[in-house]
């Protein structure tokens, strides 16, 4: 059985068509990137298997079973942005996904509890090579340094998925390199499924197994909203042609230069 | 030569500089105190610094001949209790309104045009019904400093929820949190130095009621005093009493400024040294 099954989903606001009939299955372990220009639904799409957003049409299963229609904890998500707790240090904005499972009602545990939450927690700030800085407060992390908490503040659920928007997107090219290193291990030694939105083709086109391109197939000058995007290529990621590569750059460049028009 | 707006005092000449419009208005009253006495002894305008002394050591440092207590002393401690009580009160309804009408549509819907609503009437208007409803004790003034404060807190402290992002919200939901428990870890932490800046700026609007309720109806307190003594018009002890208010509420706002630094370092960590 697939994690996820999509079948024609569509995804409308309004008049608005963002996806139109989408067809995906994606099983556990994968390591998908989506690409596509600006504006295609690519964030819609992460939305709705997070449970923030919800299907205009179509069957979308997790696990064979109908989508939760909230935020959980099967789906970890990392923002580009804003995922980190300002006032919580790096070592409880870690904790503190245990310690909002163990206590329902204070949400903060104590003695012993504590104690190993923190061990835990201490665990996966050193995979995520924060260790030296568990006792700082976001607001003195660089950029990297937050993007690496907020995935060690996921990782610490174990999520069924791990989906990431656009993670790295704010940070510099250095600096990203250093992440893709560091999502890739993660992903391998945990055995993750993770579904990754990404501006960058070359980062989609070399990392993690499959590639899912967004694209709008027919489009209409006069109302470029009438129809949707569609899943133009699924490729798996390891046949790296640069025939390949080129086709979906220029197909991708071409709409986000119709859409600047 | 530097152009003039990139030119910064040291830090020598900036006090001197900061105390210098004190200092020339001070002046200014002895030269035209002296002015006036001179023409006419009895005036009461603009009264002599050695008249100011002689009023400010009846006041504050010896007992009234009629009750034997330091009136200062006593006007001081009634209008502070107002005035914290009020205070109190109103921030601890700002949390438990202002957290619920930011997160919760629900409650937003059924509640903000009802808060938008009663933040409307001029609390000075429904001041007589306060005092028919709580009688004159001190009840009635606290309740004013509560309704005229609490709505601008609630308001206030429902803005900062609700640009809390919604990125962060997510994640806490992912993370397993319930409404309850992100409102604990997560909310109301978040809340607390913001409502300290809440409070910091209503303080000055709580003076306002507190004042204008000691003026109506009661029978001591720094308010109380002021308008008392306007009657014989006793320039002597209403100067000293501006002043000592002025100085009051400089320094509660100094104090929770300084509080809330301390508390809350990750609140000031990202807003610029001062
Ligand atoms: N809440 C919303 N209400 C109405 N329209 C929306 C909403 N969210 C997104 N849209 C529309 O859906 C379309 C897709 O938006 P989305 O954010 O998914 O694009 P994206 O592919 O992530 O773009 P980008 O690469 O710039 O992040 C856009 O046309 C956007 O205007
Ligand atoms: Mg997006």
């Amino acid at each position: 059985m697939s994690l996820i099954s999509i079948k024609n989903l569509w995804k409308e606001y309004g008049e608005n068509i963002v996806l139109e009939k989408l067809n995906l299955e994606i099983q556990e372990g994968e390591f998908c990137t989506l690409v596509g220009p600006s504006g295609c639904g690519k964030s819609t799409f992460l939305k709705m298997i997070l449970g923030q957003e919800t299907p205009t049409r179509g069957t979308f299963l997790f696990e064979g079973k109908p989508f939760p229609q909230e935020p959980s904890v099967e789906r970890g998500i990392v923002f580009q942005r804003y995922s980190v707790f300002s006032h919580l240090n790096v070592l409880e904005n870690v904790m503190l996904g245990i310690e909002l499972e163990k206590s329902k009602f204070l949400g903060k545990l104590f003695g012993a509890a504590r104690k190993e939450a923190q061990k835990t927690a201490m665990e996966m700030l050193e995979a995520v090579g924060l260790a030296s800085s568990a006792y700082k407060y976001p607001t003195e992390l660089s950029g990297g340094m937050q993007q690496r908490l907020s995935i060690a503040q996921s990782l610490v659920k174990k999520p069924k998925v791990l989906l990431l928007d656009e993670p790295f997107g704010a940070l510099d090219p250095g600096i990203s390199a250093d992440m893709h290193t560091l999502i890739l291990d993660l992903w391998k030694k945990n055995n993750l499924t993770v579904i990754m939105v990404t501006h960058d083709l070359h980062e989609g086109f070399y990392l993690g197994t499959r590639l899912l391109v967004f694209d709008k197939v027919r489009h209409d000058p006069q109302a470029p909203d009438r129809y949707g995007a569609k899943i133009t290529y699924d490729i798996p990621v390891g046949d790296n042609r640069k025939s390949v590569y080129k086709e979906i750059d220029k197909s991708i460049k071409r709409e986000e230069n119709d859409n600047e028009a | 030569m530097k152009k003039l707006m990139n030119l910064r005092p040291s830090r020598g000449t900036a006090i001197f500089l900061g105390l210098l419009p004190f200092l020339l208005i001070v002046i200014l009253y002895v030269f035209a105190s002296d002015a006036r006495l001179a023409e006419n002894p009895n005036d009461k305008l603009l009264p002599s610094m050695h008249s100011f002394v002689e009023a400010i050591d009846r006041m504050a440092f010896t007992e009234s001949k009629r009750s034997g207590e330091n009136l200062f002393v006593q006007d001081t401690v009634s209008s502070l209790q107002r005035l914290g009580l009020g205070v109190f009160i109103s921030a601890t309804l700002a949390l438990l309104m202002g957290i619920p009408l930011g997160l919760i549509p629900y409650v937003r819907s059924g509640l903000s045009p009802f808060v938008a609503a009663f933040s409307m009437v001029p609390p000075m208007a429904i001041l007589p019904i306060l005092f028919i409803v709580f009688g004159m004790g001190e009840m009635a003034k606290v309740a004013l400093i509560v309704i005229g404060v609490t709505p601008l807190m609630v308001r206030d402290l429902q803005q900062r929820v609700s640009e809390i992002p919604a990125e962060q919200l997510i994640k806490a939901q992912t993370l397993g949190g319930s409404t309850w428990t992100i409102v604990v870890r997560v909310i109301l932490p978040q809340m607390l130095p913001r409502l300290f800046d809440a409070v910091r700026l209503t303080l000055g609007t709580a003076w306002i009621f507190l004042i204008s309720a000691e003026a109506i109806a009661a029978t001591e307190g720094l308010g109380y005093r002021i308008f008392l003594v306007r009657r014989y018009l006793s320039m002597d002890v209403i100067l000293p009493y501006v002043a000592w208010i002025t100085f009051l509420a400089f320094l509660f706002d100094y104090l929770l400024k300084k509080f809330t630094y301390k508390m809350f370092p990750w609140y000031t960590a990202g807003k610029e040294n001062k």
